[in-house]
């Protein structure tokens, strides 16, 4: 427990270098689950969409990595958008045209997005000795500057923390948050009596949220790692959908709840590496978190609706 | 006394949340008989048998089985006592034969050439025709509901409840099922018939009872009633407080809703209203009568533009206020609170920010004003009753269109006060002189107390019914309704 908290939160390193850095793509693909899922769009693809994200940045990366990091970085940020919401729009054109849930297509389109990074790394975008199954390494233009010196936490965590807040003033302030909060809540009211486009606004939704499961890909490959790699997120995609129900698909408390997750990732690491502990055993403390959080959520749901039917 | 109902129910009270289904029904049914459970939609007959059958819990009354009084605490509670339903929609599993479908839920092991021997044997003794191994997806509609009758048999039902048994069929399958029943009451099994259609109980049950609005209205042998008097007792028949239904308006009024030779299909390509042309114009409320299915729903939705005409031309106002009869899914979002649930009803229509703090205070007078009795502008609809909830709707959209709305069964399952407190705001928008108003209801008494301009809707097809010289004569509205020719 002690190496966990050690790995976690332990020190400034801990903090700022392991928890947040591992947090920022929770961030981004929690985020991006929570504006699906408020919008009844079942997007469980963000796993995919983080890898064409990261696809679309290390294409940007590599081609124009020597130009300055001011024009690269806004680049790449808008190519991880572009991939990821390439990605999502598939789904959403596959629903909106043949019927296909979504429920089934993205998860299918996790799986050929593996396929395909797998071979980006080997064929188009394998590094120039043609050893190593990843691209080459960006040129120092392409490498997102840190918050603070000597940490690793880069501008990543940053613009996620952005595009929280600007997610949560949208979805509570704005016209078309409201929409899209109402055909989440109940597509044929808002139909119905709304006047809304239901089909064409969640296929909209869809794309946005794929577009910031990008920006996921974006920062791991900009942020972290420098390259694109196969192996570049151990599952992000799916953690995402915890992240986003922890905190009750509310933007605010995804920052929370991706921190949260993040400490459990970077913890367990320092469990394995310190004490010996499999990692398996934080995937359980993990999960048994999950569920008790959900089961109170439940809970708390069925004791106000029993209050409601019992004060008529 | 002679011999003990088969099965009786007596003060059966149900409410469900804000909404009084059942308020002190009674119903005794002989055993070797046809019993017709009357009424209109809404009044609480599916319900009663329900109960019956153990499917919900009375909050108060009781049920007795050959005189001893019974509690069922669930179906299969109903089942071993003897009692069988079929309902409206289907309990079968598609991808099973007959056969296996009637070896459902029963105790012990399943052998198929026993259960297919056990269909056969039941079909030939009752003279139900079915093949015990046809798979119930491939079946027409008329041999499902007959798998459902002997799976019910095969459990050794003696009563059987049949909720609107012909709303699928054909005639002639209805036909055939009359049959069938008459010869399953004569071998001394007992019927409950749940149905609307007043022909039908004359042609099959022995004994009626009718429910109105929860209530016993009227419970005799057939032979000792006559179809008046169902007319009346499914109608209501009590004097109508002279508030002046509002009459038609002059010719020259505006003209605010227009149909000229409208007809709809949906989706399906099935004509729901056929060439229909009427005019509403300024000051008046049009009443719109129909049982379900018949047009009506379509002819509203026309008429507040919520969708367009396959052919001919619909003219009505920029913006109409609609109140359609399923509240829960198209009228509202219970998750969401008041303040929200009034913005929806401009939803598409803005853009920008929302200023919530000035919307919730838009709310709190539209809670205020419509008498909604509500926590406040922020408390989730899901919370509210459901007559609050329909005062609120109606507040929402005579709001939002004042001069134009469109009501679809505005006060079903509504209380007494809360059905007043929504017809006032109805008749509000014609009596204002701005606009007009139209109000489609199943309860006749309500819709003659709110105008005299009165459409019938039947098979698609829409009828104007010219007020009768004498104001209480109503049968010429039931005829129409029920399908009864003159």
């Amino acid at each position: 427990m002690l190496a966990f908290w050690h790995g976690a939160f332990g020190s400034a390193f801990a903090f700022w270098s392991a928890t947040l850095v591992r947090a920022t793509p929770l961030l981004y693909v929690g985020l991006a689950v929570a504006l699906a899922f408020r919008a009844g769009v079942m997007n469980i693809g963000a796993e995919g969409q983080l890898i064409l994200g990261a696809i679309g940045a290390s294409i940007v990366a590599l081609r124009l990595g020597s130009a300055p990091t001011v024009i690269v970085v806004p680049l790449m940020l808008l190519g991880g958008m572009l991939g990821g919401a390439l990605w999502a729009g598939l789904a959403a054109w596959l629903r909106k045209r043949f019927g296909v849930l979504e429920v089934i297509s993205t998860i299918m389109l996790n799986f050929v997005a593996l396929a395909l990074i797998s071979w980006m790394v080997r064929g188009p975008l394998q590094e120039p000795t043609r050893v190593y199954p990843m691209s080459a390494t960006f040129a120092v233009g392409a490498h997102w500057p840190f918050v603070i010196p000597g940490q690793r936490l880069h501008i990543g965590f940053v613009v996620a923390l952005l595009a929280a807040g600007i997610l949560w003033f949208i979805l509570a302030r704005t016209a078309v948050g409201f929409r899209i909060r109402a055909i989440g809540a109940g597509a044929r009211a808002a139909q119905s009596a709304g006047g809304v486009d239901a089909a064409t606004l969640s296929a909209r939704v869809f794309v946005w949220s794929g577009a910031l499961a990008g920006l996921a890909g974006a920062s791991e490959v900009g942020g972290v790692t420098w390259a694109l790699y196969e192996g570049l997120s151990p599952g992000y995609g799916y953690t995402a959908i915890a992240v986003a129900l922890l905190a009750r698909l509310d933007p605010r408390w995804v920052i929370v709840t991706a921190i949260f997750f993040g400490a459990l990732e970077a913890g367990g690491a320092s469990m394995q590496r310190e004490a010996g502990v499999p990692a398996v055993a934080v995937q359980i403390i993990t999960a048994t978190v999950l569920l008790t959080v959900l089961a109170v959520a439940r809970w708390r749901e069925h004791v106000t609706r029993q209050r409601v039917t019992d004060g008529l | 006394m002679t011999a003990p109902a088969a099965l009786a129910l007596r003060a059966v009270h149900k409410r469900f949340g804000g909404t009084v289904a059942l308020d002190g029904a009674s119903c005794e049914i002989r055993s070797g008989t046809v019993h017709a459970l009357l009424g209109e939609n809404g009044a609480g007959k599916t319900t009663l048998m329900r109960i019956a059958f153990g499917l919900e819990q009375p909050d108060s009354g009781s049920i007795e089985r050959n005189g001893h009084v019974v509690h069922f605490s669930s179906g299969r509670a109903a089942i071993a006592a003897g009692l069988g339903m079929v309902h409206q929609h289907f309990m079968l599993v598609p991808a099973f034969t007959v056969a296996e479908n009637a070896a459902l839920g029963a105790q012990g092991g399943f052998n198929p050439t026993a259960a297919a021997a056990r269909v056969t044997e039941i079909a030939k003794r009752t003279g139900l025709v079915i093949d015990p191994h046809a798979r119930v997806a491939d079946l027409p509609v008329g041999a499902q509901q007959r798998a459902e009758l002997v799976r019910a048999l095969a459990r050794d039902a003696r009563v059987l409840i049949l909720d609107e048994p012909t709303a699928v069929l054909t005639p002639g399958e209805s036909e055939e099922l009359y049959r069938w029943m008459r010869r399953f009451a004569e071998e001394g099994g007992t019927i409950v018939l749940i149905t609307h259609k007043l022909r039908e109980a004359l042609t099959v049950a022995d004994d009626v009872t009718v429910l109105r609005r929860g209530r016993t209205v009227l419970a005799a042998p057939k032979a000792e009633v006559d179809e008046s008097q169902l007319v009346a007792a499914i109608m209501g028949n009590e004097a109508i407080v002279e508030t002046a239904a509002l009459p038609a308006a002059a010719a020259d009024a505006d003209v605010i809703f227009a149909l000229d030779a409208v007809t709809w299909h949906d989706d399906d390509g099935v004509v729901r209203l056929r060439e229909t042309s009427l005019t509403v114009r300024r000051g008046e409320i049009l009443g719109v009568l129909g049982v379900e299915g018949s047009g009506q729903s379509a002819l509203l939705r026309l008429l507040a533009g919520r969708i367009a005409p396959t052919s001919g031309r619909a003219t009505y106002p920029a913006r109409v206020g609609f109140v359609p009869a399923d509240r829960l899914h198209e009228a509202v979002i219970p998750a969401m609170t008041a303040t929200e649930n009034l913005v929806l009803a401009n939803a598409s229509m803005l853009s920008g920010t929302i200023a919530w703090a000035a919307r919730a205070e838009d709310a709190a007078r539209v809670i205020e004003q419509f008498e909604v009795r509500a926590s406040g502008p922020s408390a989730a609809l899901s919370t509210l009753s459901g007559g609050n909830q329909q005062k609120f709707v109606v507040g929402r959209e005579r709001e939002v269109a004042p001069s134009a709305i469109v009501a679809e069964h505005p006060t079903r399952g509504l209380d007494v006060r809360a059905s007043a407190r929504v017809l006032a705001t109805l008749r509000a928008v014609a009596e204002s002189g701005q606009g007009a108003a139209v109000v489609c209801s199943t309860d006749l008494d309500e819709v003659l107390a709110l105008t005299q301009r009165i459409v019938v809707c039947f098979a698609g097809t829409v009828t104007e019914i010219a007020p009768p010289t004498d104001p209480g004569d109503r049968s010429v509205y039931a005829r129409a309704l029920l399908g009864v020719s003159a």
